[in-house]
């Protein structure tokens, strides 16, 4: 604790002197910083229609009830779709993941110099993209459809699935794998039975966490042309059909809601 | 009897009914869904060649052909990252002290728990979808949606965070006669200062990435520019720009866990 010395008196102060000053200078740019971004972002803003939003919004808001319950009807398809673009992106992440995740993994990784660096490379890069933005891709690549959702969601949960994997398969215990080694196994038995059963729990759990998280990113996915619910989104905001767009984002709402309850019990029956 | 001679492991899931429901409602699951997949094999085959083109791009990707869209792209996304990391700070702070059961009366607790509920249920595009029908097209409309996600993210860990301090700490500032205000600053603000600050910056590299996508509907940033690379099939292009983001997302997520390794 600093303390300065006034006259005879003893002064406590939170902080020293320098650190007092680091405070402040990083207060200082971190202030103006932000009133320069805002300023570049107030440029670009026509804040005529901002001063209108009130009005705009209570205008929607007014069109946006009561939902089109008839519309429903055509709602299963989509949610039907949407659900198979989470659950089977999320399933071929996995596979997808597994061996990324064992060859990042600074223990298991047959080549710490030149695979492992790949690896690594391939989880941010996979990472770094959205699955709105790899389904852009997909969609001109493969056409519109399902299809381009699925690959695109496994190609964003590869990264996120093999990075969380890799850090469990860095963190086991060694010595149930060097038991397993005592043995006389091979590579492969010792995968299985040494390293497997500390991992599969986590593994588990991530699966279940981003099967969840994909459901929420398969709802959008249709606005690029990559199927699902997202699809019939774009097509009711196009022609302004407000009363369905309210209860397709109600659907979605229910379907989000439903998946995280899922999941929580999928994690507590496992965890 | 004699012994058995060879070992099996045990099974992951040992209720042997809960463990054949399970695999046979899977496969029933797969047989359905992937019989629902449509896919058109010759587009498929057509796009092969497309799908190379873009392979080839990544390895000679055209930074200078659009140069000066990418850079204000970019620069634009980066903007609006800072400004909506800012605002979404600021507004989680009192909807997490809301949020959090050992602070706030039941009332506001269910009321700030279900803004938090509210924006971590609807996908980014989707916010920004209706903010730019309300707010008009730009960066602003892209602001807004960026912060309003920070809200769920932050305020929900935040809160879990304070929910979770050493009370015995907060009960002897409360001892001394603190008001209400310096209860807050010197009882529980020290506890999860070091958790706000790691959180964030990793909200920092996430708002960086949401900010590239928001574009795809007019909400500002480099989203915009990627989108038109792609309609075009500028392939080139597009593979400069998302090894840009590829680049700054690496940048943004090493410096911010060297700083989070300082401060924790």
């Amino acid at each position: 604790m600093p303390i300065e010395m006034n006259s005879q008196e003893k002064i406590w102060k939170h902080r020293d002197r320098k650190t007092q000053l680091t405070h402040w200078a990083l207060w200082f740019f971190g202030t103006a910083l932000f009133v320069w971004c805002w300023q570049l972002v107030s440029e670009k803003t026509e804040w005529f229609f901002v001063l209108d939003a009130p009005a705009i919004a209570a205008d929607i808001g007014s069109r946006m009830v009561p939902p089109r319950w008839e519309y429903i009807d055509k709602l299963w398809v989509p949610l039907w779709d949407t659900l198979n673009i989470a659950t089977l992106g999320t399933l071929l992440a996995l596979v997808l993941a597994v061996p990324v995740a064992f060859l990042a993994a600074r223990n298991t990784s047959p080549s710490p110099t030149l695979l492992r660096p790949i690896a690594l490379l391939v989880i941010v890069s996979s990472r770094s993209i959205n699955s709105l933005i790899w389904s852009l891709l997909l969609v001109s690549i493969l056409g519109p459809g399902v299809l381009a959702g699925i690959i695109a969601i496994a190609l964003r949960s590869i990264g996120f699935v093999a990075k969380l994997l890799y850090e469990a398969i860095e963190e086991i215990d060694e010595n149930q794998v060097e038991a397993i080694k005592a043995t006389g196994a091979s590579r492969s038995q010792v995968i299985a039975y040494g390293i497997v059963p500390q991992i599969l729990p986590t593994f588990v759990g991530v699966s279940v966490f981003r099967w969840d998280i994909n459901i929420r990113e398969s709802t959008v996915l249709g606005l690029v042309g990559a199927g699902g619910i997202g699809l019939q989104l774009q097509a009711s905001l196009n022609i302004l059909a407000w009363p369905q767009v309210t209860l397709i984002l109600l659907m979605i709402f229910l379907t989000v809601l439903f998946s995280e309850w899922l999941s929580a019990k999928a994690r507590h029956a496992i965890i | 009897m004699s012994t058995p001679r060879t070992w099996r492991p045990k099974p992951f899931i040992e209720n042997p009914k809960l463990r054949w429901s399970i695999t046979i409602g899977t496969l029933l699951y797969m047989l359905l869904a992937l019989g629902s997949v449509e896919v058109n094999w010759m587009r498929v085959y057509e796009g092969l060649d497309r799908g190379l083109k873009f392979v080839a791009a990544f390895a000679q990707p055209n930074f200078t052909g659009r140069w000066t869209d990418i850079s204000e792209g970019l620069a634009e996304s980066l903007v609006m990252t800072v400004v909506s990391t800012v605002i979404g700070i600021i507004v989680s702070i009192p909807i997490a002290l809301g949020a959090s059961r050992n602070l706030a009366p039941l009332p506001v607790y269910l009321f700030c728990r279900s803004i938090i509920t509210i924006s971590r249920t609807f996908q980014e595009v989707i916010i920004a979808i209706l903010f730019v029908a309300i707010f008009g097209f730009g960066p602003f409309a892209g602001v807004l949606t960026i912060s309003f996600a920070t809200i769920g993210f932050l305020a929900k860990l935040l809160a879990e965070a304070i929910e979770n301090i050493d009370p015995s700490q907060a009960e002897a500032v409360r001892s001394t006669g603190s008001r209400w205000w310096q209860w807050l600053n010197y009882g529980i603000q020290p506890q999860v200062m070091p958790r706000l600050i790691g959180l964030s910056l990793y909200r920092l590299d996430i708002n960086f990435r949401e900010s590239a996508v928001v574009g795809l509907v007019g909400a500002g940033g480099i989203g915009a520019t990627l989108n038109t690379a792609f309609d075009r099939y500028e392939f080139d292009t597009a593979a400069a720009i998302l090894i840009l983001i590829i680049g700054i997302v690496m940048f943004a997520e090493y410096s911010s866990s060297a700083i989070r390794k300082r401060v924790q």
